[in-house]
């Protein structure tokens, strides 16, 4: 371990939390109107979802274009600016679109036509969670309305959302599309406790959620 | 010209005149603030650098986290603020590093915006696991300070240490840097630390000491005594830790004995009165912040008997 073990969560914190919520403030004003159009699009996937049909390849095609804004948009272009990490942050980003295209859209994975209705609940319930009610946690925890977390282009609730979608497709459980969501779950929460923000324990408590239920998943479709 | 001319001007003033002028100074004197008086009237603690005698005011710049504010015009603009009352108030040395996000390009920003004050020291730090990339980052570094060359460059956190001190003593060897330094904070890696001390013609060391955190005192500043090696402290209030600690409690009594005004000053007082420490650098993204830091310059300082005062009140807090 050595010097390793002396280190806290919050020594490797490079910005104050008033700098990292004025960044999605400025980020805001700057991609506007792109928040009006990702919301839409999240409805959109809502209506493909209840659909329940082969619209798979929407769904992913909308997803990985989330999940490539949110690479260059957001990681590349605004969070770098005040996390050097954020630089590799952006290509994570990149290998879940990619992963999004190449499983949900080449190879057409991604069937949403003969799910089993408790993780179609259970999927769409942590896909709405994300869309509608997720952006409001920071304004209910005190901060201002303009640095409200959008889904679709900010990382928070993309990635929250993009899991519960994950867990509806009938075929089979995704899972190497689930690492890079998890993982930014892991990585968010851990920037937020390390603010010391009230709601730092959501997404690593969601991601968790997720990955309990599509382990139950996977064993229903064994038996 | 001018002289003569203030000569026979200074003939004209009549004995009430003087009076007059004096009473209103008296006055003036009284109603400002100590610390504003301190900054322009009173001397400033000056410590010099062993290896070559520069003087160094005691209190210092520190940029991280406060200075990483990205593109945000509003904190960008304060942090200029803090520029430029820490200049105000007679500071020197501003130290930054690669790894702290935005903080180069905010310093730079600042520097431009108050023309380049020429009392600037500046000070940046090596951090890159690869040894050849010591040069280009030096080089990005420089272009974001917009300075022509660093006054201090240090190897920070060890981190590659073998490859990038060979390189900075080749640089100060050229002429192209003045000083050379190694850091650590926290605490960490004391061991190798020392070792590079005793081994090495280092100008600077760069390492946490504050009042509850006194490891230093053992080894790291007595040898930096011995071996002529400036000290830059860092993390003086343990990043906000400390100073939002003692805050809670009142300003103890015999604050006034070492010319305190605040909490902030017992604590730099403490650190700079160390004989072996060169200057602290704290950061802070608040100009009131920066004034009463700076405030630590001036008045008197703790001897050893007020700095065991001065630890065994923290500790009872």
């Amino acid at each position: 371990m050595g010097a390793w073990s002396t280190y806290r969560l919050s020594d490797f914190l490079l910005f104050s939390p008033q700098t990292y919520y004025r960044l999605f403030e400025l980020y805001n004003q700057n991609i506007r109107p792109a928040q009006i159009v990702s919301f839409l699009l999240g409805l959109v996937i809502l209506w493909l979802l209840y659909r329940g049909d082969r619209h798979g390849r929407w769904i992913a095609a909308i997803l990985a274009a989330y999940w490539l804004w949110i690479a260059v948009a957001f990681h590349w272009l605004w969070y770098k600016s005040i996390n050097w990490a954020a630089a590799y942050f952006a290509g994570l980003f990149v290998i879940e679109a990619l992963l999004l295209i190449w499983t949900g859209i080449i190879r057409d994975r991604l069937r949403f036509d003969a799910v089993q209705p408790l993780f179609r609940r259970a999927g769409t319930a942590i896909f709405l969670f994300a869309l509608l009610l997720q952006p409001l946690i920071g304004p209910l925890a005190g901060r201002a309305w303009t640095q409200v977390q959008v889904f679709g282009v900010a990382p928070d609730p993309t990635a929250v959302g993009t899991l519960g979608i994950l867990l509806v497709p009938d075929h089979r459980i995704h899972w190497g599309l689930m690492i890079m969501p998890l993982l930014w779950c892991i990585i968010s929460g851990a920037t937020l406790w390390a603010m010391e923000s009230p709601d730092a324990l959501l997404l690593p408590v969601t991601g968790g959620l997720v990955l309990v239920l599509a382990v139950w998943k996977r064993l229903c479709r064994h038996r | 010209m001018k002289h003569s001319s203030d000569i026979s001007r200074r003939a004209d003033i009549t004995r009430r005149d003087f009076l007059r002028t004096m009473a209103a100074a008296g006055t003036c004197l009284m109603l400002r603030p100590p610390s504003i008086l301190g900054a322009s009237q009173q001397s400033m603690h000056t410590r010099k650098i062993p290896s070559t005698g520069e003087e160094m005011p005691a209190i210092g710049l520190g940029s991280w986290i406060t200075f990483n504010v990205g593109f945000d015009p509003v904190a960008r603009d304060t942090c200029v603020q803090v520029m430029k009352n820490f200049f105000d108030a007679g500071g020197r040395i501003i130290d930054s590093s690669p790894m702290y996000g935005s903080s180069q390009d905010v310093i730079g920003y600042g520097l431009a915006q108050l023309n380049h004050p020429d009392r600037l020291f500046s000070a940046d730090k090596v951090w890159t696991y690869s040894d050849g990339n010591g040069p280009s980052q030096i080089a990005e570094s420089r272009q974001k300070w917009n300075v022509p060359e660093f006054d201090l460059l240090q190897v920070h956190n060890l981190l590659s240490w073998q490859a990038h001190l060979e390189l900075l003593f080749e640089m100060k060897k050229k002429g192209r840097l003045r000083y050379v330094g190694i850091t650590t904070s926290h605490g960490r890696r004391h061991d190798d630390f020392e070792q590079i001390m005793r081994r090495h013609p280092l100008d600077f060391v760069q390492f946490s000491y504050n009042v509850v955190n006194r490891e230093a005192e053992e080894r790291l500043l007595p040898l930096a005594k011995d071996r002529g090696i400036a000290v830059i402290i860092n993390r003086p209030f343990r990043q906000s830790e400390l100073i939002d600690f003692v805050k809670r409690h009142p300003l103890p009594e015999w604050a006034s004995e070492i010319d305190c005004d605040n909490w902030a000053q017992i604590l730099l007082k403490f650190i700079i009165s160390h004989p072996a420490v060169t200057c602290a650098i704290p950061a802070t993204r608040q100009v009131t912040h920066v004034r009463e830091n700076m405030g630590a310059l001036h008045g008197r300082l703790p001897d050893e008997n007020m700095r065991r005062r001065i630890v065994r009140h923290v500790e009872k807090l």
